[in-house]
């Protein structure tokens, strides 16, 4: 047994967190979040240069085939960096669906790209309100083309492809749901932006009108192989979060130690202390069940929807709580827009929502452990 | 990243798995299975003499103190090696609760700070459990605050007289032996006048009363000394160098409470499996589930935690500070499980007799057991100082005794 990432997997994360410090400062980010620009395309170029968007990819298809170790380890520095980039759709939603149910020619076509920078994708799943659910999804599909709405999609307005989910059946089993490839520049596809809680993050609506689609991966077996790419996303996503978890300690703690009142240095207070001390016991306990989330997911384990759901929920705890305190720590500064904060906080309360809600994977965990225990 | 044995951790397993299937106390599995925190009851036995009985087995056999040197009456195992026999052991390890002290926190010091001899003659019958050890700290003025104690230690000749009162010291009442912190220098400032012993607890002179808990158990004591005398060749570290020796205690204190601890989950989990609400079984309630999968995370967090610990240690790293929070975060986490378990059950759930209630009372046990779980070594306020301070590097607290001499220090608040 050894529960640790290798030597070489924590070279990479300094390598990440170097090219990320330099390349993706929160000036950087502010450029998305003013409104400036949809994506920070020079850091999705310089991603690319650096081989971290195939990092999962294997060599056949243009990636550096290192493995989801790898993939863990920067997702972590991208979530500490709250990166303006659609890494998470692109990277954890289209490419994992491509390698987990894509035929050659699909997987040839799109995943270099994917790993050169050249496309960006994305997962068209939810239809309004709600979690993820085969009851939910009304999208049409019928003769090689797509009718209806989906939103939101994560990166949507910018992205140049899709996975989509859609009806293909009737019987009212998780069978009537199939997913299809969509090329959102080949026509049929109306995107628009959504104005949403975390810019950065870009939200859009796409409007399927008799829009061409090819089927990704056997007909009626949708549902299942999106529950397989949503288990793997969110092991990758708690990574996100659980970066974006000890930025948050960091700059707490780093405040807690300049700012002065009643003469003495605010992280003196207990009071202080203690919500540092519990920010750091969130972010720890989120960062244990995400190791155990990254060993099966790289394991491709039996026991991964069970430590993707943990790894999810107690990240995502961990992220708002540690987020929100933040602001508290810094006090009124914390809550000015020219503080860094906000970003965080945004970013943490919407990463909560993206693969469907808190209480959505709390009753996901919960059976997969019946299950397990029933077994 | 990984979980599975090495070829010779499996060969390891299989030995101790073999092992403990022929030797273990098997009639009581059923029963030690089913206690929790605050209820170990085995019927028709003193499971004191159950619980010596499987130590010495052990010890005898090379399975006992595991990480211990071989010749202290251990195995010269590894931290790997410990987890996996610790998996094996199952429920049979709840046996291991009166040991706990003397083989995580007494031993640690004693081959640390004890003498070659004295090791060889002390460790052996410690690690196979005839000699049970004590840790006499705390006293009514120095709990938290442990230098504030006032125990008084003076030398006469080769021999120290010791007089004073400790107080909540576990397991006194059947011990042989104790680590004992005393004052050795009240003109200094307080952590710069102690000194370490360890002692008989045989001696004449050591009183000791059981104090009756607030969970209505006995485990814990006060301990008065009257002119008891230990010879100067049980002193452990230097004269005055007391509370150096202390952190080791407390370092490891840490690392084997923090890893011991119950969250409670396991036995929640299978309750709501188990009960039934007016709706149907509980787990299939909304609310409940919610709440179960927090606790879940919070319980894996601590395991997958403790298990990074365990790498770190294998690859000879020293136990950190950061350990404090499996104490920490069980410490609440199993008394808020109690507290949900009883509320589960509505009007019946106040009722503790193992006849009318749920599981035979496990949780309305662990509900009155579990306050003390967050004060007995170091309270929650103290594990959170000690992250943010060791671990964070935030401002030690300000110290208004820090360069008083300990004879001047006020005794009373509210003057
Ligand atoms: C079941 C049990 C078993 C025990 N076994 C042993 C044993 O075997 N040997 C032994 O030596 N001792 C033992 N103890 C004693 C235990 O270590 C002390 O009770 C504990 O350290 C707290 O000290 P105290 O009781 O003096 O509380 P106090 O220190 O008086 O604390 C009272 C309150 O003040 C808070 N407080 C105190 N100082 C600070 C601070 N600096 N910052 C913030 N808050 C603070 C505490 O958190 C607590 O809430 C045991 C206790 C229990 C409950």
């Amino acid at each position: 047994m050894n529960f640790d990432f290798s030597d070489e997997q924590k070279q990479m994360r300094d390598e990440a967190r170097k090219f990320l410090a330099e390349k993706c400062p929160p000036k950087a980010v502010r450029e998305v979040l003013d409104g400036k620009a949809p994506y920070d395309k020079a850091l999705w170029q310089g991603l690319a240069g650096m081989g971290f968007l195939g990092v999962a990819i294997p060599e056949a298809f243009g990636g550096a085939g290192a493995g989801h170790l790898e993939l863990c380890v920067i997702a972590e520095e991208m979530g500490r960096a709250n990166a303006p980039v659609p890494f998470s759709s692109t990277v954890y939603l289209a490419a994992e669906a491509l390698l987990l149910a894509g035929s050659d020619a699909q997987k040839q076509k799109w995943l270099p790209k994917i790993a050169s920078g050249e496309a960006i994708g994305t997962l068209a799943l939810f239809e309004g309100k709600g979690n993820p659910s085969p009851r939910a999804i009304k999208l049409q599909a019928s003769g090689g083309t797509l009718n209806g709405v989906k939103k939101p999609v994560p990166d949507g307005a910018i992205a140049d492809f899709a996975v989509v989910a859609a009806r293909t059946g009737s019987t009212g089993r998780d069978s009537d749901i199939s997913l299809f490839l969509v090329d959102l520049k080949a026509g049929g596809v109306e995107a628009k932006s959504l104005t949403n809680v975390d810019p950065t993050r870009g939200q859009a609506e796409l409007t399927f009108k008799n829009a061409k689609a090819e089927p990704l991966g056997a007909a009626g077996d949708g549902w299942s192989i999106l529950t397989q790419v949503l288990d793997r996303a969110a092991v990758l996503l708690a990574f996100e979060q659980v970066g974006g978890s000890d930025r948050a300690l960091e700059m707490g703690r780093d405040y807690a130690l300049d700012r002065i009142a009643f003469g003495r240095p605010i992280g003196s207070f207990q009071a202080v202390k203690h919500i540092l001390a519990d920010m750091y016991v969130s972010a720890t306990l989120a960062r244990s069940n995400c190791y155990y989330g990254a060993w099966a997911l790289s394991t491709n384990a039996s026991e991964l929807p069970e430590a993707a759901a943990a790894a999810r929920i107690s990240a995502t705890q961990a992220f708002q709580h540690c987020s929100k305190n933040n602001i508290q720590v810094h006090g009124g500064m914390g809550f000015t827009w020219e503080f860094d904060c906000h970003m965080y906080y945004r970013r943490a309360n919407t990463t909560a929502l993206t693969l469907g809600s808190l209480s959505y994977w709390e009753d996901q965990l919960i059976d997969r452990m019946r299950k397990k225990n029933a077994a | 990243m990984n979980f599975d044995d090495t070829p010779q951790e499996a060969a390891f397993r299989a030995e101790a798995k073999a092992w403990i299937s022929a030797n273990a106390p098997k009639q009581y599995e059923e029963e030690l299975r089913k206690s929790s925190l605050g209820r170990t009851v085995l019927k028709g036995a003193n499971i004191l003499e159950v619980a010596k009985a499987w130590q010495k087995k052990k010890a005898d056999a090379g399975w006992a103190c595991l990480h211990w040197p071989k010749e202290y009456g251990g195995r010269g195992s590894s931290p790997i090696e410990r987890v996996i026999w610790q998996q094996e052991e199952g429920p049979f390890g709840k046996l291991s609760g009166m040991f706990i002290i003397g083989h995580g926190m007494c031993g640690p010091t004693m081959m640390a700070f004890a003498g070659e001899e004295q090791k060889r003659k002390y460790l052996p019958p410690l690690a196979s459990g005839e000699k049970v050890w004590c840790q006499l700290f705390s006293e009514p003025a120095g709990g938290s605050d442990v230098a504030g104690l006032r125990t008084r230690a003076e030398k006469k000749g080769d021999d120290w007289i010791i007089n004073g009162q400790k107080i909540w010291t576990s397991g006194a009442h059947y011990s042989d032996y104790g680590i004992l912190l005393t004052r050795t220098d009240p003109n200094v400032a307080k952590h710069k006048g102690l000194t370490m012993f360890f002692l008989d607890m045989k001696s004449p002179g050591v009183e000791v009363q059981p104090i009756k808990q607030a969970s209505g158990q006995s485990d814990f004591n006060e301990v008065y000394f009257t002119d008891v005398k230990i010879p100067d060749s049980q002193r452990l570290g230097a004269v005055n160098d007391g509370w150096n020796v202390s952190l080791t205690t407390l370092m490891n204190e840490r690392m084997s409470i923090g890893a011991g601890v119950s969250t409670g989950f396991p036995e929640l989990f299978d309750f709501c499996n188990s009960l039934m609400l007016e709706d149907g079984p509980a787990i299939e309630d909304r609310s409940v589930r919610s709440r179960l999968a927090n606790y879940a995370v919070k319980a894996s967090g601590l395991r997958y935690t403790s298990m990074r610990a365990i790498s770190a240690l294998s690859k000879g790293e020293r136990p950190g500070p950061e350990n404090s929070i499996g104490k920490l975060v069980a410490g609440s986490m199993v008394q808020e499980v109690a507290m949900y378990a009883l509320d589960l059950q509505g009007a019946a759930g106040v009722l503790s007799g193992p006849e009318d209630a749920e599981v035979a009372g496990k949780f309305q046990a662990m509900l009155l057991r579990a306050p003390g779980t967050r004060v007995e070594g170091g309270t929650d306020e103290i594990m959170r100082n000690i992250i943010a301070e060791r671990v964070l590097g935030l401002p030690g607290d300000i110290r208004v005794d820090k360069d008083v001499p300990f004879n001047k220090i006020p005794t009373k608040g509210r003057a």
